[in-house]
């Protein structure tokens, strides 16, 4: 076992603060320690802007292969970006879904036509992408799926009807990718189809909706006869479950280590209100900060363990752990904001529903145990591939 | 960056989880804890002729193989998973880890090359019975008298103190307070006014005593570390033993998952196996991932560990990294081997199946060494004050 660095990385992980503290500056400067999950809709266009002069600097899609435009940058060196920027207080990725998810879907199962297209849209900042999984009726049963696509031969063109819910950051974006059935007798994963779609056009229409905390970001997208060219579906009608899942593992990743920096961000501001207001010396709110440091650390260890293990990109079963972790780990934060606050926990910023950071983040956290699987449906994961328990029974009506 | 083992961690674990499944069997397991001594001589001569597992983390020139913390750790966590009951812990996590932190060049020459020859067995005696682990748990006193030193009190929660024969001993000056006044002494277990009494406990596998010393003369050549000031010594060799007992409880969280899938997979209920109920898998799935994030903590305090004996860069997290896995771990263990219990049902409760020897254990090692909340408080100190 070898807990540091390389010198070479070393140097990296410079060239990157180095970076970060001669570019996050002027219009950028307020955009440091916002956006992100709780804050999505705060500066989209001065952020969309920092995408762009990420791009200009080379930091965005570090980990993809050079030829795609990224920087082929080790999982070491990704590991330290994400560091440096978080500890930077650089602002949420406006960009993520793209660079994290579109990106290494289409370089794992694009054709070198939609490689060519799409990629350098993503490593230049300028095409922003959202996923459009979830509906009304397919939420954590995600091959529910009632979206329909029907090939138009007059047209030439894929022909989209339905609807997404839940969408994030839908109306900033530029692209959508949809799981559709293209087969009308099919039913669960079998007969879907991976499309790639361009938002603004006529069949589709996004509609915000409102959170819990107030504000909105993610939508209802409905697709009424939307329209996808032909060679835009990735693989073969059919197989789009075999992309949708393939593209799930991406979501756990290296990103994990820039997100635990966030965390001890959060971590960090409790700490400093507990020593203000006298609650640091309540034993039990010690206790449960204790309790929040030795959770987030472990979090750290688990990464790397998990970062260690990867040699191919495939996650060993261990890893299976992680988003219940983090996610339920997160989610106690909130409520530790709160208990450390105490009543000034429920004064606003401002009026009518203007929260501070801390609220919006106990507000947030909520759904970390809901998006990406919830936490019931990470258990059942663990279960059944981890530990190989029973597959829950298929009710076949 | 490399945090997984290397291949020779993987054979030394692999080694050793063999090895342990054949010698600690059930069987063996029950006839050990049936006796006051608490171990089978003849498998410690195996683990220290055969295995030379005692001599793993002591360095070379006093016969030792020299290797790191975290290979001591690949073996801890067998150890535990296989509730080996031996000396092992309290020689080489206790004593061994003393003598390489405060003995004097002689001490190490005499007392390691015993350890490593597997001639030798030795504890660490520094709980009183107001039942803390800081400082203030060193309630013996020490006076001086000429050159010699002489030790009074009662000490408890001595692990294999009935049996050791070395006893590595704290104890305080008179008027001391905290972590002022403390001394470090290797003494022989025979030395005249040393009363050593078995005291049965809960956890059968792991053997404690309490020791009275009655006036024991010992000589300076006796005393480790710096006179009065040894805490700072003392301490570290604390922190290493809560990384060392934490690496038992990640394996005993394993062994009870392990214990718990294979038998939820063939008791059947309701006309199938109890393993497809999703409030079965549920528990399953909390239980591995409490297994895996334990595993996480202590591989790290692991390699803390060894950077603190070797002066690395990390050397200066030892306190934090050690109650990080030690709190995680102690809840950890006793939560899985409680879920454990629950899962098998009414054969979780007998006697006979042994689920309750972990549960027992689990318990033991908790409180041992400080239990979640101490070890919690620890690290709010670090953050708070
Ligand atoms: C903030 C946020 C952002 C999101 N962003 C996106 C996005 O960008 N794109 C997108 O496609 N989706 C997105 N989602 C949707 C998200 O993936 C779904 O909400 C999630 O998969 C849960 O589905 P559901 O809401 O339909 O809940 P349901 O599936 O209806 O679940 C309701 C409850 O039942 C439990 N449950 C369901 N099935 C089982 C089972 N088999 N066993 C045990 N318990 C079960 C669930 O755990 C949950 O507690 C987002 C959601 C949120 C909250």
């Amino acid at each position: 076992m070898k807990l540091s660095f390389s010198d070479e990385d070393e140097k990296f992980r410079a060239e990157v603060a180095l970076w970060l503290f001669e570019n996050l500056v002027g219009e950028f400067e307020q955009l440091k320690f916002r956006g992100g999950p709780g804050d999505e809709h705060m500066f989209p266009l001065e952020r969309k802007k920092w995408e762009q002069k990420l791009a200009q600097g080379g930091w965005t899609c570090i980990g993809w292969p050079k030829e795609y435009g990224g920087r082929g940058c080790s999982i070491e060196q990704q590991v330290i970006f994400n560091e440096e920027y978080a500890r930077a207080g650089a602002p949420g990725r406006v960009g993520h879904i793209g660079e994290g998810l579109a990106g290494p879907t289409l370089i794992a199962f694009g054709s070198e036509a939609q490689k060519q297209k799409y990629l350098p849209g993503i490593a230049a900042g300028t095409a922003l992408w959202c996923q459009g999984y979830s509906e009304p009726g397919a939420g954590s049963d995600l091959a529910n799926v009632n979206t329909k696509a029907h090939f138009d031969e007059a047209k030439g063109k894929w022909i989209i009807s339905g609807q997404k819910v839940w969408t994030s950051l839908a109306h900033e974006s530029d692209y959508i990718f949809v799981i559709a059935r293209t087969n009308p007798n099919s039913s669960a994963h079998k007969g879907l189809g991976f499309f790639l779609m361009k938002m603004d056009q006529p069949g589709i229409e996004v509609r915000g909706i409102r959170q819990l905390t107030g504000t909105s970001e993610f939508n209802e997208v409905f697709f009424d006869q939307a329209e996808c060219d032909a060679d835009d579906i990735v693989g073969q009608p059919g197989e789009g479950w075999a992309i949708a899942m393939g593209l799930l593992n991406f979501e756990r990743g290296v990103s994990t280590l820039g997100q635990q920096m966030q965390f001890q961000n959060e971590l960090n501001q409790i700490i400093d209100i507990a020593k203000a207001n006298g609650k640091s010396q309540n034993p039990t709110i010690r206790q449960r900060i204790a309790d929040a440091h030795i959770g987030l650390k472990i979090m750290r260890y688990n990464s790397m363990r998990m970062l260690s293990d990867t040699d191919d990109g495939g996650l060993q079963k261990e890893a299976l752990i992680y988003k219940l972790f983090w996610a339920t780990w997160h989610r106690d934060l909130g409520e530790l904001a709160m208990d450390v606050l105490g009543p000034e926990a429920e004064i606003l910023e401002s009026g009518p529903y203007t929260l501070t950071r801390l609220q919006a983040m106990y507000l947030f956290v909520r759904s970390d145990t809901i998006y990406g699987g919830t936490n019931e449906i990470q258990r059942n994961i663990i279960a059944e591939r981890g530990l190989g328990m029973p597959k829950e029974p298929k009710i076949t009506a | 960056m490399e945090f997984s083992f290397t291949e020779e961690q993987k054979m030394i674990r692999d080694t050793a989880q063999a090895f342990l499944a054949e010698v600690s069997s059930s069987n063996a397991i029950r006839s050990a804890m049936d006796t006051e001594q608490g171990f089978d001589p003849q498998i410690w001569q195996r683990i220290c002729e055969e295995m030379y597992w005692q001599a793993i983390h002591i360095p070379e020139e006093y016969g030792g193989m020299g290797l790191g913390y975290v290979d001591l750790v690949v073996m801890l966590e067998q150890m535990g998973r296989y509730l080996l009951c031996s000396p092992f812990f309290s020689t080489v996590c206790l004593a061994s880890n003393a003598l390489i932190v405060a003995g004097t060049d002689e001490q190490k020459q005499q007392y390691l090359t015993q350890i490593c020859e597997g001639s030798l067995t030795a504890t660490l005696a520094y709980t009183s019975k107001n039942g803390q682990w800081d400082a203030t748990a060193v309630q013996g006193i020490v006076t001086t008298q000429g050159d010699d030193y002489v030790l009074n009190g009662t000490y408890r929660y001595v692990l294999d103190g009935h049996t050791a024969q070395l006893l590595i001993v704290a104890a305080r000056s008179e008027g001391s307070e905290g972590e002022q006044g403390i001394s470090l002494f290797a003494i022989d277990a025979n030395t005249p006014g040393v009363k050593r009494t078995w005291l049965p406990t809960m956890d059968q596998t792991r053997k404690q005593a309490e020791i009275v010393f009655d006036n024991v003369r010992v000589s300076s050549s006796q005393l480790m570390g710096e006179a009065n000031n040894a805490w700072p010594q003392l301490n570290k060799v604390l922190q290493l033993a809560a990384i060392a007992i934490a690496a038992e409880q990640v394996g005993g969280s394993q062994q009870v998952l392990d214990l718990t899938l294979e038998y939820t997979k063939e008791r059947v209920q309701f006309g199938r196996p109890i393993a497809g109920f999703q409030a079965v898998k549920h528990q399953a799935a909390d239980m591995m991932l409490r297994t895996e994030v334990a595993r996480s903590a202590v591989y790290y305090a692991a390699c803390v560990a060894e950077e603190a004996l070797s002066g690395g860069l990390l050397a200066d997290e030892l306190g934090e990294a050690a109650s990080v896995a030690k709190s995680y771990c102690s809840e950890g263990y006793f939560k899985n081997a409680g879920d454990a219990l629950q899962l098998h049902g009414g054969v979780g409760f007998t006697w006979e199946y042994d689920v309750h020897l972990y549960f027992k254990r689990a318990k033991s090692s908790e409180l041992f060494l400080g239990d979640a909340a101490y070890h919690r408080e620890h690290v709010a100190t670090l953050l708070l004050d």
